[in-house]
């Protein structure tokens, strides 16, 4: 049981990363974004691309098979992932926002962009699963009836990491003061003279680094196919509104929830169903608590 | 002579799917502003309901056999699509209007996995297959059992549109539209804006479910691989092509989209070698996506816009 459970803490925290990510578009910019998932496999992708143009594998570092070849592809990944998605924005969002669309046409077109976005990696790469490398990491058994793969642990690691620096950056840096005051009123933000479009490509630049870091992470400890992201993307909308939108940590729990719940589900012999879990545990949390674990009541505006 | 008119009719019963899938949704986003993502879920219910309640006894399911008259397989198809959306919408409509098209996403995708892995009684992958057709019985020609059919689907178009343009004209239409434009408005008017969203939810999902019903009855039979997500895709993009809140644009919509959907179909099997079908394929919904955005984008109203008749709501 245990090891299911960790299986569940580390699926958990790459639902938890993408969920974070989410939760900056949707405080942000205020609409569900529905491409998220294709921005993950999208990030994960240009990493395969990487990773096949150095022609290094992904390295080893000490028990991990997780080297520089894999960092310098996730950095790299970041950069054109960010580039994807702000060129998106100005092509697409930004006419939206300029034309005073209501919130349900972004999410229609964030769907219109993911059903695209998928069909461009099916064109691209093909429609076959692939892997960054075929090497199966050794469990490691820490005491009888328990092993853990490294690989494990240090996706935890940089999930938390990531998670610091997003608190870092959203309470100490400018920028991301900036962010918030613009999440939490956009028109008093905009009569300070905050430039509000300057803070929405940021958080682009924001959601789409860190989909590319758990888009990247999931296809190292699972596989690449185009649908990666069309999965993930239930999963994630459920960590958020569990956690409560308006927190990242209530992201970062709803996340660890629902990849335990899927565990849990898989342990009991329910795995045909697994995709069924998060939208369970979702309705829910809608019924007794619909503003989430931790998020806050929604003040009228 | 007939067999001329084999494609054509087989087109526009397909066609009528679409359309009345189009009309409901109109309903729901159209006239109330309401987010489904969930079309094909309740699209599936209305065709299982159906298939079970009319089709014949599968040696290996646990329940069916009912061999019920399609006509009362498609009222309980019908209300069962009703009920459920009534479910999510109870939950839901009171919530931030994202949180509506979050959970029919989940919707579409637990009924699917259902329909998968509830072989007892869908028989999972392989599908309910020998289903009644109604009027099937009056001729030995297909053709002209397709033809009774589509008579049968343009009964319904008919009677679907005359009522929907009463209930956009009638004071309860005026409820919807008013809470579309502003909903604290409507709420100061001392209207009930959750429950005139839940009513339409309701009466929409409910069509999305008797076009269901009629599918599993046309087709005769019916698989998981029918509901994709693509289908509500495909409902929004006619919708939206078509014009929005406009009824009669919500069917012309249905017959565009399709038409250019079933020629693409068509063109992809004569120039593509079979090497590339895939890729066609995959390009064609690269296409649809770009369609739907582009609408969204330049001409929102779609091409037959929704007359605003009174100047009150703009």
């Amino acid at each position: 049981m245990i090891q299911f459970l960790i299986d569940g803490l580390v699926n958990g925290s790459i639902i938890a990363l993408g969920a974070v990510g989410l939760s900056i578009s949707y405080n942000v910019m205020r609409f569900a974004n529905f491409a998220q998932g294709e921005v993950m496999a999208v990030g994960a992708y240009v990493s395969l691309g990487v990773l096949a143009l150095m022609g290094l594998g992904i390295g080893k570092m000490g028990p991990v098979s997780f080297g520089w070849p894999l960092l310098v592809s996730i950095l790299f990944s970041i950069m054109m992932t960010s580039i994807v998605v702000l060129i998106t924005d100005l092509l697409v969002f930004r006419r939206l926002r300029d034309k005073d669309s209501s919130r349900i046409t972004f999410i229609i077109v964030a769907f219109g962009i993911s059903l695209i976005a998928r069909n461009v990696i099916h064109l691209a790469a093909g429609g076959d699963q692939q892997f960054y490398s075929f090497y199966i990491p050794r469990a490691v058994q820490v005491f009888e009836g328990l092993k853990i793969v490294p690989d494990d642990m240090l996706i935890l690691l940089i999930t938390v990491l990531c998670v610091v620096l997003m608190h870092t950056f959203l309470n100490r840096t400018l920028i991301g003061k900036k962010m918030r005051s613009v999440a939490e009123n956009p028109s008093l933000a905009r009569v300070i003279g905050i430039n509000v479009d300057q803070v929405i490509r940021g958080s682009w630049i924001l959601g789409a680094s860190l989909a590319a870091v758990s888009g990247t992470l999931h296809a190292h400890i699972t596989q690449l196919d185009p649908e990666m992201g069309f999965e993930l993307i239930l999963p994630m909308f459920a960590a958020l509104i569990v956690g409560g939108v308006t927190s990242i940590y209530g992201a970062v729990l709803g996340g660890l929830l629902i990849g335990m719940s899927e565990a849990i589900a898989v342990a009991i012999g329910w795995s045909s169903y697994r995709g069924a879990v998060s939208f369970l545990i979702l309705i829910l949390v809608l019924i007794l608590r619909p503003h989430g674990i931790l998020g806050e009541k929604e003040r009228d505006a | 002579m007939l067999e001329i008119l084999s494609f054509p009719v087989f087109f526009l019963i397909i066609c009528s799917f679409y359309a009345i899938c189009c009309l409901g949704l109109n309903i729901q986003y159209g006239f109330t502003g309401l987010f489904n993502v969930g079309i094909a879920g309740f699209f599936g219910v209305g065709a299982y309901t159906s298939a079970i309640l009319s089709g014949p006894r599968y040696p290996d399911t646990l329940i069916g056999g009912f061999e019920l008259p399609i006509i009362l397989s498609w009222l309980a198809a019908i209300v069962i699509s009703a009920f459920s959306g009534l479910l999510v919408g109870f939950i839901t409509l009171r919530l931030r209007e994202d949180f509506l098209a979050i959970s029919t996403f989940g919707v579409a995708i637990t009924l699917q996995l259902m329909a998968l892995n509830l072989e007892s009684i869908t028989r999972g992958p392989n599908g309910l297959y020998g289903l009644p057709k109604p009027l099937s019985d009056w001729s030995e020609d297909p053709v002209v059992d397709n033809i009774l059919f589509l008579l049968i689907a343009f009964a319904v178009i008919a009677a679907l549109y005359l009522s929907l343009e009463r209930i956009y004209k009638s004071p309860w239409g005026r409820v919807l539209r008013s809470i579309r434009e502003d909903e604290s408005a409507a709420e100061a008017m001392g209207k009930n804006v959750f429950s005139y969203r839940l009513q339409a939810f309701v009466l929409g999902c409910a069509i999305m479910g008797l076009s269901g019903a009629m599918y599993a009855s046309f087709m005769r039979f019916i698989s998981p691989q029918d509901f994709m997500p693509i289908f509500t895709i495909q409902v929004y993009v006619m919708l939206i092509a078509g014009g929005k809140g406009n009824n009669f644009g919500a069917i012309l919509g249905a017959l565009v989209i399709w038409g250019l959907w079933s020629a693409s179909d068509s063109l992809i099997a004569l120039l593509v070698t079979p090497d590339f079908q895939t890729q066609a394929a995959a390009l064609r919904l690269i296409i649809i996506g770009l369609v739907l955005i582009l609408m969204l984008i330049y001409r929102p109203a779609g091409i037959l816009p929704e007359k605003k008749n009174a100047g009150v709501f703009r």
